[in-house]
């Protein structure tokens, strides 16, 4: 089975908050709520500095830092480690990009534009567009269609 | 409330979600919650009709609400009501509920549905794109039933926008995995491959996702994805890193695209043309010197990019599996990065050579950076790396490195993370068993992983090694005196117990006579530990005692005390009662003949495949893979069971080989059919089974009625090759023709030809008495991984063979790859009513399959310098045991069917040779080069060949010819 992609995405701080969560195959609520309580006991106590992969189950597990949030990905068996620590920090620039200087109360208080943003770049759990310019230039029209 | 919200701010929302935050209790935040949802329900319900802004703000905190974890049971409906808005936000919302809230079996997909059509057809890209999200997102059966056909003409029609397009490929990618029956590609196909072709990078992204699902159910229909995606790669690859503008990530052109295809191009074999696969090798290599290269930036963006497509690469080169050259490069990449500063690097290293480990071109390669690896285990911070350099040890283990690796995870275990610790136990266990020369050592490993990590030792691992000790009379005596000083420990493993009852049960005696254990000392410390166990085990052990009183007579009285008092003979537990009452009878009342023969020493096991390597499969997770992998490489029985051939019956075939202890002696007995082939089926139940019957009466009768004790192979099956049929084959490695076996009945006469990869063998049965014989039948095998390497085809012979006659038969033999064991011929036929059943090894040798090839002295030394790997060649330094007369050594070399060749070794003593052995896979080149020293009556035999295994075989065998 050689197709890629990323089984969910959540991001969660260092309190254990989660702060968005994307489930790109069928879960169930129990389901969601178990993989959500084992990623953060999982990644929040790992030590600064050591590798940003994780085996889980059947799932190989990615995740980094940025500032106070945590952004963990699940990938299936064949998928590439390095590309999703990739995919999570092309999420981040976007949101950056997006934003400006972004911050845990963007997400917070704007977590409809994190998902329309996520929306832009990954479906299904595989990669849509990769260029930062055409997913800002989709999130622009977006925001100029309002009103 | 902080200036944040961005866009169209729905300054409600933000004021709920800063209350919510300013919540000092969960019980608050509830609190506020629930006001909340009594608002907003108010409002929904209200009789006022909502404008699209409230309702949309009012959905938009739902979803706030239930993203916070709490359950929604309202607000479906509004949602529904927004996808059908004119206001993309509007619009948006409603979709973004939906997809985060509706479950598939909703009875709103209808409704669903119908606004996501109208905003297909509405032509305006947003709100297509917004509209195939949300089937992505929810996926079900009713979106697919309902878009499965309308989907793939949006993504080819020649009208759509390129965002659409990706959208819809990724779409129906999705909808493909739900449904795959609904999404039928057919009259789409070569479109959809052709996309590869896209002018927009983006598009081409999205449908190679697609593009690789499906080509992985239907190969044949999409196969021309392979030149266009190699095409595609090599001008990624070759493009300078600024070409492909915003598809350039950090100085990396295109990474998402450049893994895609490679990943793509794992769903086939090597492309067949000529040209195509030049072409991929070259981006393969590419890749591979673009990673020597100074980084273009010190981002750490920088080199993940480009070094998730370095392994991208590599997956596909161990894919392939049949490039030495990039298998090596490879493997010295990765090599070097586990050295690398980065732990990420040193992670995905140890990740890919475990799969580099099981390829036979690149398995030496990787054995030899074992120190860094054990490094690894040893210091690593970071317990996930541990684990994948422990794995990889597991995966690169073989006969040559398994007492170190063994004995570094022994070590490692003493520290080990408690999560990993049980699958450890079970890869040292499997290791030891698998690669064990002498038992002793297995013995040792085994008892030493009870006394370090006893908790995690299952069942299956004690049961295991119970059943090669009782198979092994040679390790029995070894395993009751060590099994005997590990129970001197004052505190030990219930485990430990465990083997140790059984063990001294059953063989106590070899040790009995040092009156340092004699049969006393040994029962009073087993009694010990009996207090301190689990029911189970002291089950265990009252059948050890019994079994003592058949041994030690002098036991009979102390035993008899024990069983007859209150603790035993009242005990609470049926099992033990029972066993105490049926025991102690059982001691009174039989006569030491009957005891001697309910209570026989446990006949041998069946040979079957290990209950823990079957353990280790079944446990999901890492390593789980290399064993099957482990299992399926052909080193598995190739290299590791050495020269040994492997016969019907390894255990026979170890006895008779008694001399030579036993580089082929199999251990786990894998692949060999079980020689009692009426006992118990299930593997690993055995043991339960016997300790489960309610007496010993019970217990032993079931034993011998399923026949354990008739332990002789039934006369009909085919013989283990004779003791001297290793010698007969070395007879005729370097000739054809000749008697290969000669007895008072019988003489069997060979003539044979080979040419290229194919060889005929006329085999002539001559009858030597004046007597017929009856039901004369030949059978020709090859065991084990031999019918993969070799085929040979054998007419029947007629079944009588008058006396004085003389038949013949002919065998077709086509060598389909290099290989070390020999063909199997069994001869059965009655001869005045007996039986005679005998088995020979078939002179088949790889060196049959040579063509002499000459060359100048000049070729052959550039020749040899190119096969300078050190598991290219193999060498060996030998005593003469022929004469060292120089025509005779010409007529074997020559007889060996390489071309000798003149005046190209500066001594002219020495004698050089080259050729090729066809092979239908393969060409394997190769050089020999034979150093005589008459005065020492010593040889130097070195090989060198293009392929490692050939290497090592020419050399066993023609170190016996000289």
């Amino acid at each position: 089975n050689r197709w890629r992609k990323l089984r969910f995405l959540l991001l969660f701080n260092r309190q254990g908050k989660l702060r968005l969560q994307k489930w790109f195959v069928p879960t169930s609520d129990r389901e969601r709520k178990k993989v959500i309580r084992d990623m953060i006991m999982l990644v929040l106590p790992r030590q600064p500095r050591t590798c940003n992969f994780l085996r889980w189950k059947d799932l190989k597990i990615v995740y980094k830092r940025y500032a106070s949030l945590y952004f963990c990905a699940g990938l299936e068996e064949q998928d590439n480690e390095l590309l999703a620590l990739e995919v999570l920090h092309r999420y981040v620039e976007l949101l950056d990009k997006y934003f400006g200087n972004v911050c845990e109360l963007d997400i917070i208080f704007n977590f409809e534009k994190a998902y329309f943003i996520l929306d832009e770049f990954l479906m299904g759990g595989e990669v849509l567009e990769t260029s930062k310019f055409a997913v800002n230039v989709s999130m622009e029209q977006a925001d100029t269609l309002q009103e | 409330m902080p200036a944040v919200s961005k866009g169209d701010g729905m300054r409600g929302l933000a004021v709920f979600i800063s209350d919510i935050r300013n919540c000092k209790s969960k019980e608050a935040e509830i609190k506020r919650i629930n006001k909340e949802l009594a608002n907003i329900r108010s409002k929904f319900k209200g009789d006022k009709a909502l404008d699209g802004y409230s309702k949309k703000k009012y959905v938009c905190k739902l979803l706030f609400i239930f993203l916070l974890g709490h359950d929604i049971d309202f607000g479906h409906m509004e949602a529904v009501n927004l996808l059908s808005s004119n206001k993309y936000t509007e619009k948006q919302i409603g979709y973004l509920f939906i997809s985060v809230l509706v479950n598939s079996n909703s009875e709103l997909i209808r409704l669903i549905n119908n606004a996501i059509k109208n905003d297909l057809s509405s032509r305006n890209p947003t709100f297509m794109c917004l509209a195939l999200h949300c089937i992505a997102n929810v996926g079900s059966r009713e979106m697919a039933e309902a878009f499965a056909s309308e989907i793939p003409r949006i993504l080819v029609a020649g009208d759509t926008m390129d965002s659409v397009k990706q959208s819809a490929a990724l779409c129906l990618l999705r909808l493909y995995k739900t449904s795959p029956d609904l999404v039928l590609m057919g009259e789409w196909t070569s479109r959809v491959v052709h996309l590869l072709n896209d002018q927009h990078m983006g598009v081409v992204t999205a449908a190679i996702s697609l593009i690789t699902c499906l080509s992985q159910k239907n190969p044949d229909e999409f196969k021309t994805c392979v030149s266009l995606a190699v095409s595609r790669l090599s001008r990624i690859v070759s493009s300078a890193s600024t070409d492909l503008q915003d598809y350039t990530y950090y100085f990396v052109p295109a990474p998402w695209l450049s893994c895609k295809l490679l990943r793509l191009l794992q769903c086939y074999p090597p492309p067949e043309d000529g040209a195509v696969k030049g072409r991929l090798v070259e981006c393969l290599e590419t890749i591979l010197n673009k990673a020597q290269e100074p980084p273009k930036s010190k981002k750490v963006q920088h080199s993940n990019a480009k070094n998730a497509i370095l392994f991208e690469a590599i997956s596909l080169i161990i894919h392939y599996d049949s490039e030495p050259n990039l298998l090596v490069r490879a493997c010295n990449q990765l090599g070097q990065f586990l050295q690398h500063r980065e732990t990420n690097l040193r992670y995905l290293a140890l990740e890919s050579m475990c799969t580099l480990a099981s390829s036979e071109f690149s398995h030496e390669a990787v054995k030899t950076h074992i120190e860094t690896v054990i490094n690894a285990l040893k210091t690593e911070r970071d317990v996930s790396v541990r684990q994948r350099a422990a794995d990889l040890l597991y995966a690169m283990c073989d006969r040559s490195n398994a007492k170190q690796i063994v004995a570094e995870m022994l070590s490692y275990l003493e520290t080990a993370d408690y999560s990993i610790r049980e699958e450890m136990v079970l890869k040292v266990a499997i290791l030891a068993e698998k690669y064990a020369v002498d038992y002793s050592w297995y013995v040792d490993t085994i008892l030493n992983l009870i006394r370090i990590a006893g908790d995690y030792v299952s069942e299956e691992v004690w049961y295991r090694v119970i059943q090669i000790v009782i198979n092994r009379d040679d390790v029995q005596g070894y395993a009751a005196k060590t099994v005997f000083e590990a129970l001197q420990a004052p505190a030990c493993h219930e485990n430990m117990v465990k083997v140790g009852g059984y063990i001294l049960g059953e063989f106590g005696n070899l040790i009995a006579g040092d009156p340092r254990s004699s049969p006393l000392v040994q029962f009073n410390l087993l009694h010990s530990k009996f207090h301190l166990c689990s029911v189970p085990t002291r089950a265990l052990l009252l059948s050890a005692y019994i079994k003592f009183i058949n041994l030690f007579p002098e036991t009979k009285a102390t035993i008899q005390e024990v069983l007859r008092c209150d603790s035993q003979i009242r005990n609470s537990d049926v099992e033990l009662q029972q066993r105490a009452v049926e025991y102690l009878k059982l001691s009174s009342i039989a006569s030491t003949d009957v005891l001697a023969t309910v209570l026989e020493e446990m006949p041998p096991f069946p040979e079957r495949e290990s209950s823990i390597l079957a353990k280790l499969k079944k446990k999901k997770g890492p390593g789980a893979v290399s064993v099957t992998e482990l299992e399926d490489s052909k080193r598995e029985s190739g290299e590791l069971n050495g020269a040994g051939e492997r016969g019907p019956d390894p255990s026979v075939m170890a006895a008779s080989n008694a001399s030579t202890p036993s580089p082929s002696a199999d251990l786990l007995g894998i692949r060999s059919a079980a020689p009692v082939s009426n006992a118990p089926a299930s593997a690993g139940s055995l043991l339960v089974d016997v300790f489960s019957e309610a007496g010993p009466a019970a217990s032993s009768g079931a034993v011998n009625d399923d026949g354990f004790l008739s332990s002789a192979p039934p006369s009909e099956d085919p013989a283990p090759p004779l003791s001297e049929a290793e010698e007969l084959l070395n007879k005729f490695v370097c000739k054809n023709n000749g008697v290969l076996f000669e007895n008072q009945l019988l003489q069997i006469g060979i003539k044979s030809e080979y040419r290229q990869n194919l060889g005929r063998m006329y085999l002539f049965y001559g009858n030597k008495t004046s007597v017929q014989f009856a039901s004369f039948t030949t059978t020709v095998s090859c065991p084990g991984e031999l019918q993969s390497h070799l085929n040979v085809q054998s007419k029947p012979v007629e079944p009588l063979v008058e006396g004085g006659a003389q038949i013949q038969q002919v065998l077709n033999i086509e060598c389909l790859t290099d290989f070390s064991d020999a063909p199997l011929l069994n001869i059965k036929f009655r001869y005045g009513g007996a039986l005679q059943n005998l088995t020979l090894k078939l002179p088949v040798t790889i060196n049959k399959f040579f063509q002499p090839t000459e060359m100048a002295s000049q070729d052959f030394f550039q020749r040899w310098k190119q096969l300078s790997q050190p598991q290219q060649e193999a060498q060996k330094i030998f005593k003469a045991n022929h004469s060292m007369d120089t025509e005779v050594i010409k007529a074997k070399l020559l007889g060996l069917g390489m071309a000798l060749l003149d005046n190209v070794d500066p001594n002219p003593e020495n004698y050089v040779c080259a050729g090729v052995i066809q092979t239908k896979s393969q060409q394997v080149g190769c050089l020999l080069r034979l150093e005589p020293n008459a005065q020492a009556q010593m040889y130097r035999l070195t090989l060198r060949c293009s392929k490692d295994s050939v290497s090592k075989r020419l050399c066993e065998l023609l170190a016996q010819q000289f």
